[in-house]
């Protein structure tokens, strides 16, 4: 989406875990950010000198204070250059884009009881979740796994008055969440969030669906960055051009950097806005969302271009 | 605005709500051609030129101060008119905030709006009002919310929770409606309450409404016009009073139809909320009589053509069954079967 943007300051950098760094945004123009409710993301745009980055991050500061914006980046192991750009290039003062948040992963009004879970950076839309859940009268609990103390991020950010309402699990200490435990006794009503580590997300969605929950109470949120793969190229029909897709950006950013827009939101393979028709094939998309059904995988008749890609002799794409 | 508010016009009973030429002027035609049929005609809600009807965001008309007695007069009877369920309070105090920060932003010299931290202070100028509160604070107004605020407000609005991929119709102040109820709909997701639709099912209409919807993003609101006619210049065309308004329909004839038969078009406009991502619905409704539109040529010779090639299913599906014939009976004289100019401006 040709989205009109934000343009903020970023005030401060901490570095709050050897991996995570916490950003805290402020718009130029003064004043208040727009109002957001927890759960919400921000699409970061980077002017990077190769090449514009646009990542996803959830905001984790509170909904009742809007200051400023609060972010978390976790250094990723393969970057392809958003969370480096913030980890090692932006400074104090230097000005930023965002779009106005998104919320994908929104607190259930009608909950009877809350159970979030988090594994490491899943940790940050909660956060600003948790705002809302202790001014609230349903009670809630938060599961936080993490590697170990060190990486604990935010722990001081929960505080006194979340200490009955979390419970830590450190993997170095053995300390693992028993997720068959969690969710076999929960009242009807329950709602169960969870958002960190792919794996986790599977686990809670299994465990939650072998004891009967009904899909509508289990949330979960991950965004993909897209992956790293060989390099195709695509022709887009409308716009009648060739683009080249080089291994370490994705299909839509290809695309946009040729000069044709794609609507998007998330640019996490969640949200289905890039949602692009594949014309012809003769070879292997590679699906990486979490959109698509596995049924729509397998007619081959449509992509997320936000993070899958393609191993094609030939492939056209509607746009 | 520069129009005076007509503080006396009624919308039942004596009926003397009418348009001054500025207002036929703005009125929003929703016929861009000679003929009509639903497509998903959403556009983003940017203001548009001075003067028209969506220069803001919400549109104050000369009708605003009767419009808003109007609504009194039905909240008086029936206080069911608005509703909210106990998990929209959030999305109540979106509304009013949205609503007031619009008003005081648009029309500076007839409302207005301070803050101090969540201590706000608000000011009607046409109502006379004046209210101090706590953002937040239910307790610190005299009525919930959205009641407060849309009484306040031309047109209906219906608040919307999103969950489990669909939209909820959960809150809402319903007095101006073209014959559906939010009693009854309350608690119904989008597809259901627009179930009567006919043929726009079929054709996918809600299924890419809905899609959009749910994708609906703040700060980037939508809007689209709807339409349909109504005998009289009545607001309040609920299915809970038709025995009031059902049987003027048997009271037009060609002679009459000018005065009596109304086009009647919505202009809805929606909006992600803040921090409840409920999302509102607005459904601005405005009024001009045959023989007001007749003052524009152009709009006289596209309504009877309109009216003549209306799908027989939407003829129903708007009531129009009993009355078509002498409305379009009426507008014949005004037109020669000269063309018409694209588009929908009066020339």
């Amino acid at each position: 989406m040709s989205a009109q943007t934000i343009t903020v300051e970023i005030t401060s950098i901490a570095q709050v875990t050897p991996l995570i760094k916490h950003f805290r945004l402020k718009a130029t123009t003064g004043g208040y950010l727009p109002a957001f409710s927890g759960g919400s993301h921000i699409i970061v745009v980077m002017r990077g000198q190769k090449r514009i980055h646009r990542n996803p991050y959830s905001l984790l500061s509170s909904p009742n204070r809007l200051e400023h914006y609060e972010i978390a980046v976790r250094r990723m192991d393969e970057s392809r250059g958003g969370s480096h750009f913030l980890h090692d290039v932006v400074k104090i003062g230097d000005q930023l884009e965002i779009a106005h948040p998104v919320n994908l992963f929104g607190l259930e009004k009608q909950a009877r009881k809350h159970i979030l879970i988090a594994g490491g950076i899943g940790i940050t839309p909660f956060l600003a979740q948790l705002e809302d859940l202790r001014c609230g009268e349903v009670p809630y609990e938060l599961h936080y796994s993490v590697r170990s103390h060190e990486h604990a991020a935010f722990l001081q950010h929960l505080g006194t008055r979340e200490a009955t309402r979390v419970s830590m699990y450190y993997d170095n200490e053995g300390a693992t969440l028993n997720f068959e435990e969690l969710l076999a006794k929960q009242p009807l009503g329950t709602h169960v969030y969870v958002c960190g580590p792919a794996g986790m997300i599977t686990r809670v969605i299994d465990t939650a669906r072998s004891y009967g929950w009904p899909n509508s109470h289990v949330h979960w949120e991950q965004f993909n960055a897209p992956p790293v793969g060989d390099a195709f190229d695509v022709f887009l029909a409308r716009s009648k051009i060739s683009v080249h897709v080089v291994p370490d950006q994705s299909l839509l950013e290809c695309i946009e950097a040729a000069g044709v827009e794609v609507p998007y939101l998330c640019r996490g393979g969640v949200c289905g806005f890039c949602h692009t028709r594949v014309l012809e094939l003769d070879g292997e998309l590679l699906h990486h969302d979490h959109y698509l059904s596995a049924n729509e995988r397998t007619t081959g008749k449509s992509i997320m271009p936000c993070v899958s890609r393609a191993k094609a002799k030939r492939l056209v794409l509607d746009l | 605005m520069n129009a005076i508010f007509k503080v006396n016009e009624t919308f039942r009973n004596d009926f003397t709500f009418c348009n001054s030429p500025a207002a036929i002027r703005r009125f929003p035609l929703p016929f861009a051609e000679d003929e009509y049929m639903y497509s998903v005609n959403i556009e983003p809600h940017l203001p548009g030129p001075q003067g028209s009807v969506s220069e803001f965001a919400f549109d104050v008309d000369e009708h605003y101060v009767a419009e808003c007695h109007e609504r009194e007069i039905v909240l008086a009877n029936e206080p069911l008119r608005f509703q909210a369920l106990p998990h929209m309070m959030s999305a109540q105090w979106d509304c009013l905030e949205l609503i007031m920060e619009s008003l005081a932003r648009d029309y500076p010299k007839h409302f207005s709006l301070s803050k101090r931290n969540n201590h706000w202070q608000w000011s009607n100028g046409p109502l006379n009002m004046e209210q101090r509160f706590t953002f937040g604070d239910a307790a610190t107004l005299p009525r919930p919310p959205l009641d407060y605020i849309t009484r306040q407000a031309q047109g209906d609005f219906v608040v919307m929770d999103q969950r489990e991929g669909n939209l909820w119709c959960e809150a809402g102040m319903v007095t101006t409606q073209a014959d559906w109820s939010l009693d009854f709909d309350m608690g119904m997701t989008f597809k259901e309450w627009h179930g009567p639709v006919p043929l726009a099912h079929e054709m996918g209409v809600f299924d890419r409404a809905i899609k959009f919807l749910l994708n609906l993003r703040l700060g980037q609101p939508v809007r689209r016009l709807n339409w349909t006619m109504t005998v009289n210049p009545r607001l309040d065309t609920s299915p809970e009073n038709y025995p009031h308004w059902g049987p003027d329909r048997a009271s037009v004839n060609a002679a009459n139809a000018g005065d009596l038969v109304h086009l009647r078009v919505e202009l809805q406009g929606l909006w992600r909320l803040p921090r409840s991502n409920a999302v509102v619905f607005g459904i601005r409704c405005y009024l001009i009589s045959l023989r007001e539109l007749a003052t524009i040529p152009k709009w006289a010779r596209r309504v009877h053509r309109v009216l003549k090639k209306l799908h027989p299913a939407l003829v129903d599906y708007k009531g129009l069954t009993r009355y078509r014939e002498p409305a379009i009976a009426w507008l014949a004289p005004f037109d020669d079967g000269s063309p018409t100019t694209p588009g929908t401006s009066p020339e």
